[in-house]
């Protein structure tokens, strides 16, 4: 059967970055895939070079806008482990609630764009409505909808003031009930579960293999969890639980996803009740020479950051590993052998900074000129005729 | 063209260009379509094609990679058309300044009618913008025919 070469991005129209996919199909089912990144390369590696530790904080808080915790958040641990030094109870605490709304709110935005690329705009307009409700929890503790600017090497930037604090825990309560109601109009959905059992599953072994992080490894059975196997901040002060599915396809995914929320929720809730009296800053001045790491779960999969310190006051170098990065070569995996239509939502199963859709102006591979989707398949199968002619095969 | 500006203000299609973003600004656009703040009451739509758009909204600090196909991007759209950059980065770079993979400003590379600055801007002042732009070019218009 012919080959026909699909390009989806690098633009398009719903959001986030540009990336650019090409799926190599055969009828229907996609045989090869390809992804080009780098359409979003800012080198932050090398601006926080130029940077003092603490304005750091603020340029990796830009590496990703839904993440704006996990990567302050990794950078702050990596240059406290420089020194080792232990951070006052008060302040975990406020990391662990701001980590965790944040947690919140990126799932129900993914959950609200999945729902939007099954054709589910009902719970899109849902998810992102309930959303708003954990935005504005955040405006109250932080001041901003999004960049927190909560952290800083040795503690947090602002205090949670005691009389926020009721108003905050009936804003999470409130939001509850709406939450359960979209859980059950998720799971027990029919159509949903048509569309996402048993699609694009991720094996164990390959979950493994390929070092998927995060929700996507949890769904296929992996028990992988920062929070749980190395904790961090107040992590290891409270119960809670980690969520794992078993069939690894995007409908696990998915329940992982949606049953987090409720961990997360109930973690903050905690939080914000026996939040310890005290200091939340060191205040420490110099950084001695030195390397150290910081990992933590991110709504995504683990954060990776490693700093090293020559004693003067800006890292001499400071690396990233984002989540997505271990997750992304596990398309390799899921989405071999699956339907074009189904491509989509494979996709955006990881949960990757970006999600693709079909339905735009799109690149060739020589990037000098735009066709329309309809244009490119039809250029693209005019082509293959071409070189069909030309090696005299039928 | 008079007529043709006049029409394209009463329903403006967005089209959304992310140049290298963190997400945010992306979202913050986004977030204007759902319940809360719901733009679609000012006739304001996203495009699927930059083919039938009226408003181009720039987000990101343009990196190299993304330079060229913001041009075609702009070549491509029907004129007359109106663009608005978003965010820090797309007004000045930001923090992104010294960074050596963003070379110009956005309004170096294509012309750029509206500035809404902010990191990320608020969905409130993103509708502000637009609404203004809109309320700007049909004052124009009524001076330009009472002339
Ligand atoms: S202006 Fe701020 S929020 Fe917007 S893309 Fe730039 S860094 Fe992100």
């Amino acid at each position: 059967m012919g080959r026909t070469i699909v390009p989806i991005g690098p633009y398009h129209p719903l959001q986030e970055e540009p990336e650019f996919f090409k799926l190599t199909v055969e009828g229907e089912t996609v045989v090869q895939i390809e992804v080009q990144v780098g359409y979003n390369h800012r080198g932050i590696e090398k601006l926080s070079e130029m940077k003092t530790f603490d304005q750091s904080t603020f340029a990796v808080e830009r590496i990703c806008g839904i993440c704006s915790t996990s990567h302050p958040f990794a950078y702050t641990q990596a240059v406290e482990d420089i020194f080792p030094v232990e951070v006052p109870m008060r302040a975990k605490f406020i990391r662990v609630i701001i980590a965790e709304t944040e947690r919140i709110h990126s799932h129900l935005l993914w959950l609200g764009l999945a729902g939007h690329f099954l054709g589910y705009n009902t719970v899109f307009m849902w998810a992102w409505k309930l959303r708003e409700e954990i935005l504005d929890v955040m405006e109250i503790l932080s001041g901003n909808r999004n960049n927190y600017a909560m952290f800083k090497p040795g503690g947090i930037r602002r205090d949670i003031k005691p009389e926020d604090i009721p108003g905050v825990l009936k804003k999470i309560d409130s939001i509850i009930p709406t939450l359960e109601m979209l859980k059950k109009a998720v799971m027990d959905d029919p159509v949903l579960h048509a569309r996402t059992k048993n699609i694009g599953i991720l094996k164990k072994e390959d979950a493994i293999n390929f070092c998927a992080v995060g929700p996507t490894a949890r769904a296929s059975g992996v028990k992988r969890d920062v929070r749980k196997d190395s904790p961090y901040a107040a992590y290891d002060q409270f119960p809670w639980e980690m969520i794992t599915c078993e069939a690894g396809d995007v409908f696990d995914k998915l329940v992982v996803r949606v049953l987090e929320t409720f961990e997360s929720i109930k973690m903050v809730k905690y939080c914000l009740n026996k939040l310890p009296d005290g200091p939340i800053d060191l205040n420490f001045k110099d950084i001695p020479p030195g390397e150290g790491i910081g990992h933590i779960e991110a709504p995504r999969g683990e954060c990776f950051h490693y700093v090293r310190s020559d004693g003067t006051n800006r890292p001499a170098r400071h690396k990233v590993r984002a989540p997505t990065f271990m997750n992304l070569p596990t398309y390799k995996a899921t989405i071999i052998g699956q339907t074009i239509s189904d491509a989509t939502i494979i996709l955006a199963g990881i949960d990757p900074c970006y999600c693709c859709t079909e339905r735009m102006g799109v690149l060739d591979t020589k990037g000098n000129r735009i066709y329309s989707g309809a244009d490119l398949l039809l250029l693209s199968q005019q082509k293959t005729e071409n070189i069909r002619k030309q090696m005299g095969v039928k | 063209m008079s007529v043709r500006v006049q029409a394209l203000l009463k329903s403006p299609w967005i089209f959304h260009l992310s140049t290298g973003s963190c997400n945010n600004c992306d979202i913050e656009i986004l977030d204007c379509l759902t319940p809360r703040f719901d733009v679609e009451r000012f006739g304001m739509l996203l495009a699927g094609s930059i083919r039938h758009a009226d408003v181009l909204v720039v987000t990101g600090s343009a990196s190299r990679k993304c330079i060229p196909r913001m041009k075609q991007i702009y070549e491509q759209m029907p004129k007359p058309c109106f663009v608005v950059a978003i965010g820090e980065c797309a007004l000045s770079r930001g923090m992104f300044i010294q960074s050596y993979n963003c070379p110009l400003p956005i309004d170096k590379i294509i012309p750029v009618d509206v500035y809404i600055p902010g990191c990320p801007p608020k969905p409130e002042a993103i509708i502000a913008g637009i609404m203004k732009l809109v309320k700007k070019t049909e004052e124009g218009l009524k001076n330009k025919q009472a002339v």
